[in-house]
């Protein structure tokens, strides 16, 4: 069970500025456990943005991204009321969507 | 790498991803940290546990399945807000002075059920110590920008203060430190960290007002008393236990010290 992403967006001049701080343990895949055996890769593998369902932004992300990322972009246009929704996957499979209104 | 121009509005313009420290150009070393750290200070994932602890306070737990809304952290059962910077203080019903992270382990075994004494002796970031790191998250960041001013008023908060300044002062272990030794005195520093002069107010949002934070070097939240115990290691003293009555006075001593500091945990640290 993944935990919720804090997602901010307020309008900034014609659009929206989007701040995403996500909850990950974006685990490369090169550490060691105290026992010696290597900690499997778990990371976000992509991440997405919609603005009232259209998507309006892909990432793909690796091992070099850190844990507990932040993330900030802006988006043209959008105005207040809108609806934004970022998702992400990660190579295990699990997916997290949250939404958030502009302000 | 972005497919999102093929959106109507024109997508994402500025995608930046935390990835690395900046260059540090030909700048004053203290000027490269301040601004490696305001880079840094947005988005502070401390956020994350500040949400998880609210939904920890209000979730039903532990064997008596009881929420923690019925805790009195000193400003009645129940308010988080602004009691934060009152503690550690005096608790009639423990007889103790007891800093945010001990009161929280006796709400956690009065009203939930669960064992003190066994919380307390799990590793940091294991089991319940977990929802403990993210409770303390959210009791300090309802008191985000509120001034320290910690009661003397009882006998036991003022003993707590003398033995809190005895212990800062004390000396010893294999490197005949004592809390003192790193700080006790103005504009000193490890490598690249800045040490508080806890002796005295050090100022807003730095030494003891800047705890709890989110350490991004082991993308962990750490409370006073997880960074109590690293300063322990550092000096090469036993560890003093959680929530043991060493960690607690030292608290006192230094809460006292900030009295007029505003508080800006939980802060984000290198």
């Amino acid at each position: 069970m993944s935990d919720p992403m804090r997602i901010r967006a307020q309008v900034q001049g014609s659009g929206a500025v989007v701040r995403v701080l996500m909850s990950h343990e974006m685990e490369t895949g090169l550490r060691k456990d105290a026992a010696g055996k290597t900690v499997p890769a778990w990371h976000i593998t992509e991440v997405t943005a919609a603005l009232n369902g259209t998507p309006v932004l892909t990432a793909w992300w690796g091992t070099a991204i850190a844990k507990n990322p932040f993330t900030q972009f802006t988006i043209k246009g959008a105005k207040s009321g809108d609806k934004i929704s970022i998702s992400w996957t990660d190579n295990r499979g699990d997916k997290r969507t949250d939404e958030v209104a502009v302000a | 790498m972005s497919r999102g121009k093929r959106s109507v509005l024109g997508a994402a313009l500025v995608f930046v991803a935390m990835l690395a420290a900046p260059a540090f150009a030909q700048k004053s070393t203290a000027d490269s940290i301040n601004q490696y750290r305001a880079l840094l200070a947005d988005g502070n994932p401390a956020e994350l546990w500040e949400a998880k602890g609210e939904a920890l306070w209000k979730q039903k737990r532990g064997p008596k399945n009881a929420s923690l809304e019925a805790c009195d952290l000193g400003k009645g059962p129940g308010v988080a807000k602004g009691a934060f910077v009152e503690l550690p203080r005096y608790f009639a019903d423990t007889g103790k002075v007891q800093d945010l992270e001990s009161r929280l382990l006796s709400c956690l075994q009065t009203l939930q059920g669960f064992d003190a004494a066994a919380v307390a002796a799990t590793p940091f970031g294991r089991g319940e110590q977990v929802h403990l790191e993210a409770l303390v998250a959210f009791v300090s960041a309802e008191s985000r920008g509120l001034k320290f001013k910690l009661p003397q008023a009882h006998a036991e908060e003022r003993k707590m203060l003398e033995v809190g300044r005895r212990l800062f002062f004390f000396r010893g272990g294999p490197y005949d430190f004592s809390c003192a030794s790193c700080h006790g005195e103005d504009g000193k520093r490890i490598r690249l960290q800045d040490l508080p002069n806890l002796t005295k107010n050090p100022g807003d949002g730095v030494g003891f007002a800047a705890w709890p934070a989110y350490r991004v070097s082991s993308g962990e939240l750490w409370g006073m008393q997880r960074r109590l115990n690293d300063c322990f290691r550092q000096q090469r003293f036993p560890y003093p236990g959680y929530a043991s009555d060493v960690t607690v006075a030292l608290s006192v001593y230094m809460g006292v010290k900030s009295e007029g500091a505003a508080s800006i945990a939980p802060s984000i640290k290198r």
